[in-house]
């Protein structure tokens, strides 16, 4: 610094040297790298789950969002859509309370700085509890899928791995000729369950291998995109928290600046970004 | 040894009072302008069977311009890129689209091609 104080340099041009052409700081300037890297993984991901979509063999059928995803905690009757989009809304709120900080942070208001902070750890943590759920809930499943002796495919309306015994004068399933879930002719009696007992497979909730919904890689590709996102998530959950506690101690404020919080925000509102994609490809598309 | 050839860049990014309001104020309208578009997107997943049960090609166009409205939103204001440089600003846009449009098409092109081949198999 003391090097470059005594020389004399044009700053006319972004290019003359003596100054980041960029205007932005060298911090800055690498997260922007690593998030444009990670947004082509990213891009990666979702391009894959494209593919396997586009490309899948005739007689399978792609689940719908809507009829997977329709519980709500506390909610009795079907409730599309609504879980996700709270967790969307929590996501995009804790964006905001950041960037809430990073504008605290220009201001040097150490207090703001910390309250925002502690907002956004805050929503972040509420996202991963109700990613936990949203997991636990399509692991188990609700319903079953059940594939008859003759190939015909039914539907349960309940999970029958849940341990309650079956009684045939009360049995009933909804036959269908969809993969997924549809509406069709609804057998039942003791002939229904005396079909029901014949059948090939019974998949209920989703693994690895099959899976309730749909295609094996529909369960897949939910596990490993949201997966990846939940990982990036508890990644900026611990991030903000480092950053909180520096802030508290005073560390950005001897330093005279509160780049950090900016840094760790761009972070946090790619966390966002890739959720608004994964959400319209996931459930809504 | 102390080096003298690193240039610390002291950019200075603070702002006074008056010109946080007018950020804040940007801010709370990208809040809502992103929830409400978040709510019509959910709205339209839900009930798009009932009142446009033919439109699926459309609702889906609609899905997509709207979550890419969001995310202009996001990457130019909260994350602050449109008030970057031009240069940065094309620097990290540019390479991504190109690179994202090629994906694209190896997505649509090659999993129609993949769908073709199963379809004469099956």
């Amino acid at each position: 610094m003391t090097g470059e104080a005594s020389k004399s340099i044009s700053n006319t041009l972004p290019w003359d040297g003596g100054r980041s052409p960029f205007s932005l700081s060298y911090g800055k300037l690498m997260i922007w790298f690593f998030l444009v890297s990670d947004a082509l993984t990213f891009t990666g991901l979702l391009v894959a789950y494209g593919f396997a979509r586009h490309a899948l063999a005739p007689g399978m059928e792609w689940p719908v969002g809507e009829l997977v995803f329709n519980t709500f905690p506390g909610v009795s009757g079907p409730a599309p859509l609504m879980y996700v989009a709270l967790m969307t809304f929590i996501l995009i709120i804790s964006s905001v309370t950041m960037v809430l900080a990073v504008e605290a942070g220009h201001r040097m208001d150490k207090k703001g700085v910390v309250k925002w902070l502690f907002l956004t750890v805050l929503g972040g943590l509420f996202f991963l509890g109700s990613q936990a759920y949203e997991w636990t809930h399509f692991i188990h499943g609700s319903h079953a899928r059940v594939t008859l002796a003759d190939g015909r495919i039914a539907h349960l309306a309940s999970n029958p791995h849940h341990g309650e015994s079956i009684d045939p004068a009360t049995f009933s399933m909804t036959l269908g000729n969809s993969y997924t879930v549809g509406g069709g002719e609804v057998v039942s009696g003791p002939e229904a369950y005396k079909l029901y007992e014949s059948a090939i497979s019974v998949v209920s909730g989703a693994n690895m291998t099959e899976n309730e919904y749909g295609p094996p890689s529909y369960a897949n590709f939910f596990f490993f995109i949201t997966g990846f996102h939940g990982f990036h998530v508890t990644t900026g959950v611990i991030l903000n928290i480092v950053v909180l506690s520096m802030a508290l101690k005073g560390v950005f404020h001897r330093r005279g600046h509160y780049e950090m919080v900016e840094k760790a925000g761009l972070y946090w509102h790619f966390v966002d970004l890739v959720w608004v994609f994964v959400f319209t490809f996931f459930y809504l598309v | 040894m102390e080096r003298d050839d690193i240039i610390e860049y002291s950019l200075n990014a603070g702002h006074s009072e008056e010109q946080g309001r007018v950020i804040r104020k940007k801010i709370y309208f990208v809040t809502i302008l992103l929830s409400v578009i978040t709510t019509l997107e959910v709205a339209l997943g839900v009930f798009w069977t009932q009142f446009f049960p033919n439109a699926w090609h459309w609702v889906k166009w609609a899905f997509i311009v709207m979550t890419l409205v969001k995310a202009s939103y996001i990457v130019m204001t909260f994350m602050h890129l449109g008030d970057e440089r031009k240069n940065i600003r094309s620097m990290i846009l540019i390479p991504y689209f190109l690179f994202l449009m090629y994906m694209v098409f190896i997505l649509i092109w090659e999993a129609g091609y993949v769908h073709m081949v199963l379809s004469t198999l099956l």
